[in-house]
């Protein structure tokens, strides 16, 4: 743990347990006034809650030049991405991947060479749709463990967390509390719907909120246009290609037009938005793992697109790419935030009502 | 200051970058006239003493916005009349009062969010609105607003002299730069800035004193105003002063050097000798004695004892106290004589009565024949681990300041300035000379900001 950086943000915290001038702004402040002194876990406990909007930067009277150097949306960058990396496992993969876009463009030249790779070698002498060029069996063998495998990470790294933190036994009600304000990133309103302070410095905007939702619920159809798929193929033995009415299309259009809209606007945005006033030292890494799931999103659509042409297995081997190099890196980029967040959410109602 | 861009022609120049100042250049903005603001200070300290702020006071009929149940005129000026012992002009005050409804709606109309009442301030829930984010978010939203109706500002742009011709105001020195404009608002706040000047009126004590706010405001324009024989009000020794914590900075500590202990604690000074009743009332209606009677001690300085029965009783203060098992220790500690403290203690642990302890109503739970009694929460100090503050005279503002007529418009001996008017802080000592109410300030600013803006834009219309 880097005691450096959670001393920091525990001197701001003080600062802000005396002033709490920011209460309304989201659930971090409400959860610092429940203490006086602050272990290590609370610490990072509240980093965890902080979503960087950062509105308590620009309405806060102590920023440098006072002596005070007030920047808490910095401090809990620091804390909440150093608890991130703390926790993953295999550690050492998580540093590199977080700070350097560099290494996770790597990994997906990799994962493309090697699909291309398999579009040549493993050509199956039959199948329709997509399975005319990469066999079914194949895609299987190679896509589940890149997916097991990343989640049993995760996995690992939550309960380290967890404990951490101070977690109770799960319980449902902290559950649904903690969904209903995800559903709704209720913490990115700004506290009354004004939005963050963002990309427009000291002016309020909502677009942060709403790019966001669009790759949250873009994310999660994607991922349920692929089970609804794999139901079809293994439940009721109706494998792809699916018609423009089916499920997997139903879902999964939409999902890949909110997923890649999502994504630039939050690249676009982050271009805009002051680096000092988050984890300065991983801009790079999460910029990558933006265009990445940008990406993921638009060559699948793109995909569909060139039904029936010449492009489909240059496009499926790009798709399939940057979806595998998309679950390989999941426990050790950004996309890992969304699982701490959850947790943190469902401890934070515990705390809530302790 | 880039004076390149401040070429007019101006209708109204806005002298002071905070809240009183923002209200008078956005009305003036929305009734027409081309505005400029002239901040002395650079921009990431914008915004004077208000950005320190996180309420202001509010006269409603009904539930408004975050404010609870109804808040009348009359109870409003009771409330007033109480904390400056009739020390009131009561046409302005109510004046203020009852414009202060009408502000809270123009205030979101102009970018300002409110919250419910911060946790620990419940008491207020009633009668003051907060801000969202505090003073400065406030203060952010008017610059915005200000903006986007064409207000020039220019930061480092400190007025050195305002230029009068008979009755009427001419142009501004900023240093060495000259302006003209048809009319001026002066927004430039309070004197507690300018040591010196305190000095003057406190003598050397003045030295030890902690200015809460902004190190912006030196009364140099008040000064001007007052040698060029400008009507005053109040008197340049009052102050309104709290007790906060000796480790404060100088300037700009702003709420969080606050310490809300006294009333839990016994205060002793440098002799470690007790000097005043600490439970006399509840603590919002006596945190505002605290500074001077700190500022009468020897040193400016005091230092607040407690046990580990109140420790958790207030809210924390941004420096940790000093903490030793025993109190000769925690004195020596601090730079007292611990077994004078020691003694000071043992005498007040004898004095105190058994019976029950309500931290939050006046419990008379009091002292037996010791002076100075405390009336209220005297507990015997008995609990280790003991903490100690060191408290210091806090500043928040001066009254001395401008008369001003219920137009907002300055006045000298011979009659109005034609075209000049105030708000704010610096004519606040024609609504009170002594004495204070919390969340009065902003009141005053917005009421006579807007009402300042508006008759300034009158005229050059
Ligand atoms: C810590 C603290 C907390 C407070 N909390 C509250 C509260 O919660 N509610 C409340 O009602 N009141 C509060 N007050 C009082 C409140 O701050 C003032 O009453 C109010 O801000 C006065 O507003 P103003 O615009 O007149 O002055 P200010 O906001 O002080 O603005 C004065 C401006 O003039 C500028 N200036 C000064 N001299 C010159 C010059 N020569 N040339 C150009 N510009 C100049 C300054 O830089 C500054 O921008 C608090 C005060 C402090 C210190
Ligand atoms: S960020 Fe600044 S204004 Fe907000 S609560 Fe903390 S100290 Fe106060
Ligand atoms: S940056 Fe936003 S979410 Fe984080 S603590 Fe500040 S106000 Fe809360």
């Amino acid at each position: 743990m880097s005691t450096d950086l959670i001393a920091e943000a525990r001197r701001q915290t003080e600062i802000c347990n005396a002033c709490r001038y920011c209460e309304g702004f989201c659930s971090v402040f409400p959860a610092l006034t429940r203490n006086k002194v602050f272990a290590d876990g609370d610490i990072t406990h509240l980093a965890n809650l902080c979503h960087n909007c950062r509105g308590c930067y620009y309405s806060c009277q102590y920023t440098e030049p006072h002596e005070f150097a007030l920047n808490f949306p910095a401090a809990l960058a620091e804390v909440r991405q150093e608890s991130w990396e703390r926790h993953a496992w295999p550690r050492p993969l998580a540093r590199l991947f977080h700070e350097s876009g560099v290494a996770i463009a790597a990994v997906l030249v990799a994962g493309l060479a090697f699909l291309f790779g398999m579009l040549q070698t493993l050509r199956p002498e039959s199948g329709a749709g997509f399975y005319a060029y990469l066999a079914h069996g194949a895609l299987v063998t190679l896509f589940l463990p890149a997916f097991l495998l990343p989640l049993a990470s995760v996995a690992i790294s939550l309960r380290s967390y967890w404990r951490e933190i101070g977690g109770g036994r799960l319980g449902w009600r902290d559950i649904r509390g903690a969904a209903a304000s995800a559903a709704r990133l209720k913490n990115l309103d700004g506290g009354q719907g004004q939005g963050c302070n963002f990309e427009r410095a000291d002016r309020y905007s909502d677009r942060r909120r709403w790019f966001h939702q669009a790759v949250m619920y873009g994310f999660l159809l994607c991922f349920a246009a692929t089970s609804a798929g794999t139901v079809l193929h293994y439940v009721v033995a109706m494998p792809a290609p699916y018609g423009p009415f089916s499920l997997p299309k139903l879902l999964g259009v939409p999902g890949g037009i909110l997923l890649t809209v999502g994504c630039a606007g939050l690249a676009w945005l982050k271009t805009k938005a002051d680096p000092a006033l988050g984890a300065a030292r991983v801009w790079g890494g999460e910029m990558a793992f933006v265009a990445l799931l940008g990406a993921t999103g638009a060559t699948g659509l793109a995909l569909y697109a060139a039904t029936g042409t010449a492009a489909v297995p240059a496009l499926l081997a790009i798709h399939l790419g940057c979806v595998l190099a998309f679950f390989l890196l999941l426990p050790f980029t950004k996309m890992i935030h969304g699982f701490y967040r959850f947790a943190t959410l469902v401890v934070e109602e515990q705390k809530r009502r302790a | 200051m880039n004076s390149g861009s401040l070429n007019g022609p101006w209708d109204i120049v806005i002298v002071g970058g905070g809240n009183a100042a923002l209200c008078a250049a956005i009305t003036a903005a929305e009734a027409g006239a081309r505005a400029l603001i002239l901040e002395s200070a650079p921009k990431p300290y914008r915004g004077g003493n208000s950005r320190h702020t996180r309420n202001f006071r509010c006269m409603h009929q009904g539930p408004l916005s975050v404010l609870t149940d109804s808040y009348g005129e009359d109870e409003y000026f009771d409330d007033l009349m109480l904390v400056t012992k009739g020390k009131t002009d009561e046409p302005l005050a109510r004046l203020a009062i009852r414009s202060s409804e009408d502000c809270l709606p123009w205030m979101e109309a102009h970018g300002v969010r409110f919250q419910p009442s911060l946790s620990g301030t419940l008491s207020l829930s009633r009668t003051n609105a907060f801000f969202l984010g505090g003073g400065k978010a406030l203060v952010n939203a008017y610059y915005n607003t200000a903006e986007d109706l064409g207000v020039t500002v220019a930061y480092d742009a400190e007025v050195t002299h305002m230029h009068l011709e008979g009755d009427q105001f001419t142009h501004l020195e900023a240093r060495i730069v000259r302006i003209e404009a048809r009319a001026a608002v002066l927004a430039s706040g309070g004197f507690q800035s300018n040591l010196e000047w305190l000095t003057r009126a406190w003598g050397p004590a003045a030295a030890n004193f902690l200015i809460r706010g902004t190190p912006y405001n030196r009364g140099v324009v008040l000064r001007d105003m007052l040698d060029q024989g400008c009507e005053s009000v109040g008197d340049p020794t009052q102050c309104h002063a709290v007790a906060i914590d000796g480790r404060a900075p100088k300037f700009d500590g702003g709420i969080v050097t606050r310490l809300d202990c006294v009333p839990f604690s016994i205060v002793v000074n440098r002799d470690a000798e007790r000097f005043y009743d600490e439970g006399e009332d509840v603590w919002p209606k006596r945190y505002a004695i605290w500074g001077r009677l700190v500022a009468g001690q020897p040193g400016q300085v005091g230092y607040a004892i407690i046990d580990a029965k109140s420790i958790d009783l207030f809210m924390p203060s941004v420096f940790p106290p000093n903490r030793a098992d025993t109190i000769e220790e925690l004195g020596a500690q601090m730079g007292l004589d611990g077994a004078r403290l020691a003694a000071t203690v043992a005498g007040f642990n004898a004095a105190c009565r058994p019976g029950s302890f309500h931290p939050t109503e006046l419990d008379g739970l009091s002292t037996d024949g010791l002076a100075p009694a405390k009336s209220n929460w005297a507990r015997p100090l008995d609990t280790p681990p003991y903490y100690g503050y060191q408290l210091r005279p806090g500043v928040t503002f001066t009254y001395l300041g401008l008369k001003v007529s219920d137009r907002a418009q300055v006045h000298t001996a011979r009659g109005p300035v034609r075209n000049l008017w105030a708000a704010g802080e610096i004519m606040a000592g024609s609504i009170l000379g002594q004495g204070y109410l919390a969340g009065f300030g902003m009141t005053i600013g917005t009421v006579f900001g807007r009402i300042a803006g508006r008759e300034a834009a009158a005229h050059v219309n």
